[in-house]
């Protein structure tokens, strides 16, 4: 695909893999305090994202998805949540050793952005579009990073708006200065996210994280919203950590897919060897879910188990055909069985193998 | 648009609402078994003299034709004359609505500026020491009866501690009267002394009037505070690094005002109502004080003059609330 606006021309088959780690998480582990007891949300987890890579975070509602999302921003509700160990690595610096003030001053919105699930909900009501633009303008344009040539305020503006206009036509907003002027009631769903990706998009991040951004979308407009979202990522070498409950979307746009079960992250692969070969009982298990007309529709038999108590050792062996005694012990640490794919079983299905 | 429609509608139906109020304050005056002629036609008055003084101020009349000539004259601009001073009700209204206005704009701004952000505080320090101070505080404003607590001031403030005047709203003639208000016309003339004593006599009765206000004010706020911390919107403008300050103070709090802007218009209501009390107990020469005056010697025209303006100022205050409330919340009004 050759475009118009970046320098990289890149081809959807063989996807740009970072090479060095733009973010490392490494034994993460989150509670959540529920009336019920504590959850422990995520369980030791590992997530790697390379410079430039388009990372899928894939795994049914209530996986931990959206929880490691938030602790990666540092947005977790901070009245419920604890983390209770591990660590989070952005450009080689520890996240949860800054202060909330330092993170929100100088990562969130700069260095790492968000593109919401829920575009209806996520913009201020009572304020116009343009209006929470500029607010995030204001803070957050890139003329304001250190490295780059001081300018005064109102040039800066006047190059700012110039930005943000030319950025809504990239997102396929038509009228961009009228739409600036609505309330975000004015505008359709798909127009909401489009803008929201403009948004994240603006500050010039090196890290995206969209979180289920399609989700609320009319199922027509979620294939428009994630290419665009694919090939403006490429487009401004941004690094992208989508995550989703849809593996179809997933394959669609990422370079590596991660999955998560109850808490823990299974495996992670290219998309390529994800699909093709997968290694870990739960993906293939997830993948022979997959509606198909031969198949029909087969689910994974037993139920996701409740994160107040959960299974010791690897949390899916309840449901794991080849579980073995080992399974319920401890929780097997990563196996690399080809490049860039790890998977946390102590049965994996080696490569040839199937 | 939506404004313009509102305006309209409200309008329309300013006149039908007050025919209304009239209707019903009009039947509680008139079956009450009080008899103001004999009052005015004093003890000495043989029973001719109390039935010819009946027939001239037409209450001889059945009461359907007493409200119909009442209603007819109000059309003209005609509020009638007082049972016992004979003077104009309009008259009377006009000189004393100043007086109230003053006092209730002023509880009013008293307890929107400090019941705004300590609703907000209370609301982002939720189940600190702050919150739980303002929750017995704001209960107690709700519950605590407004002339006990005139009565309390009082005793303290300028029985106890000499700080304030017991009552009245000004010692002497005051200043020139422009606008009505003694603390605006104070102003106008630069008589500080003047100004210090309007501020002097005023500040207990609309303190009076503040405390409950302002429990409200500080409870809906809280709560519109809440509901916005929890939304979509703060999590985004959280996840996008947007300063704290900004996202409390801007964000959280223009939305949490879409509620607390309809109580404030309500509470002017309440405030209206409260005065009656308030001025009785501070002396306070308002709409109030009148209003008292006038159930108690049965007046009927003063009554009825007094529900109209109180009714009248209600309907309107309330117009403007939501033409605020449409410049607050765009979805309102467009």
């Amino acid at each position: 695909m050759t475009t118009e606006h970046g320098p990289s021309v890149t081809t959807t088959t063989t996807p740009r893999r970072g090479t060095r780690a733009l973010l490392e998480v490494r034994d993460l582990e989150v509670s959540f305090a529920t009336d019920g007891g504590v959850a422990r949300v995520l369980d030791r987890v590992d997530l790697r994202i390379g410079e430039g890579e388009i990372v899928g975070l894939v795994g049914e509602s209530g996986c931990g998805k959206t929880t490691l999302a938030r602790a990666i921003l540092g947005v977790l509700p901070t009245n419920s949540a604890r983390v209770g160990g591990g660590s989070i690595h952005f450009q080689g610096e520890s996240l949860l050793d800054k202060e909330p003030d330092t993170l929100a001053r100088e990562v969130r919105g700069r260095e790492i952005t968000f593109v919401p699930q829920d575009p209806f909900g996520s913009f201020n009501p009572v304020f116009t579009v343009g209006a929470q633009i500029r607010d995030l303008m204001r803070w957050k344009s890139p003329a304001l990073r250190g490295d780059r040539p001081p300018m005064g305020r109102r040039e800066r503006q006047r190059a700012d708006h110039a930005r943000v206009v030319e950025l809504l036509r990239t997102v396929q907003i038509p009228q961009p200065e009228q739409a600036l002027a609505k309330y975000p009631h004015e505008l359709s769903g798909g127009q909401r996210q489009r803008i929201m990706i403009a948004m994240a998009l603006l500050p010039e991040p090196k890290l995206i994280i969209a979180d289920e951004p399609t989700t609320a979308l009319d199922v027509t407009i979620q294939a428009q919203i994630l290419k665009l979202l694919r090939r403006l990522a490429e487009d401004h070498g941004v690094a992208v950590l989508f995550t989703t409950h849809d593996l179809g979307t997933a394959y669609e746009i990422c370079d590596r897919v991660t999955v998560m079960y109850a808490g823990q992250e299974m495996e992670s692969a290219t998309s390529e060897a994800f699909f093709n070969h997968p290694a870990h009982p739960y993906t293939r298990k997830l993948l022979d879910s997959l509606p198909s007309r031969d198949r029909g529709l087969r689910g994974i038999p037993g139920e996701i188990p409740a994160l107040v108590k959960p299974p010791p050792g690897c949390r899916f062996h309840p449901r794991c055909d080849r579980a073995t005694e080992r399974c319920a012990r401890e929780r097997p640490s990563t196996e690399t069985l080809g490049h860039a794919h790890g998977v946390r079983c102590f049965h994996p299905t080696r490569p040839g193998a199937s | 648009m939506k404004l313009l429609v509102l305006v309209l509608n409200r309008t329309f139906w300013f006149f039908p609402t007050l025919l209304g109020l009239l209707v019903i304050t009009f039947t509680i005056s008139h079956v009450i078994p009080a008899d103001p002629v004999a009052f005015v036609a004093g003890d000495n008055a043989t029973t001719e003299q109390v039935e010819a003084l009946r027939k001239q101020l037409g209450l001889d009349q059945p009461m359907h034709v007493q409200l119909y000539r009442y209603v007819l004259g109000v059309a003209q601009g005609d509020l009638g004359v007082s049972l016992y001073t004979l003077r104009p009700i309009a008259e009377d209204i006009a000189s004393r609505l100043p007086a109230t206005l003053e006092l209730t704009l002023f509880a009013v701004l008293l307890s929107t500026l400090t019941g705004i952000p300590l609703g907000v505080l209370s609301a982002v320090h939720r189940n600190s020491v702050l919150d739980h101070v303002l929750r017995v505080f704001t209960v107690s404003g709700l519950a605590i009866a407004s002339f006990w607590l005139a009565i309390l001031l009082q005793l303290l403030f300028a029985m106890r501690l000499g700080w304030t005047p017991l009552q009245g709203r000004i010692d002497g003639f005051g200043p020139d009267t422009v606008t009505g208000f003694m603390i605006v016309d104070s102003l106008i003339a630069w008589d500080l002394e003047s100004l210090g004593d309007a501020l002097a006599h005023i500040v207990l009765p609309a303190l009076t009037l503040t405390f409950p206000a302002m429990a409200t004010i500080v409870r809906f706020t809280r709560a519109g505070v809440l509901d916005a911390i929890n939304s979509n919107y703060v999590l985004y403008e959280q996840a996008m690094g947007f300063p704290r300050r900004a996202i409390v103070w801007k964000y959280v709090l223009r939305n949490a005002l879409i509620g607390t802007v309809t109580q404030i218009g309500l509470i002017f209501g309440i405030l209206i109502a409260g005065a009656v009390v308030v001025e009785a107990v501070f002396d306070w020469p308002g709409l109030g004080l009148y209003a008292v005056q006038s159930i108690l010697q049965s007046d009927y025209n003063a009554i009825m003059g007094f529900t109209l303006a109180s009714g009248a100022l209600f309907i309107v205050i309330n117009l403007l609330v939501d033409i605020i409330h449409g410049f607050i919340d765009p979805r309102e009004s467009r």
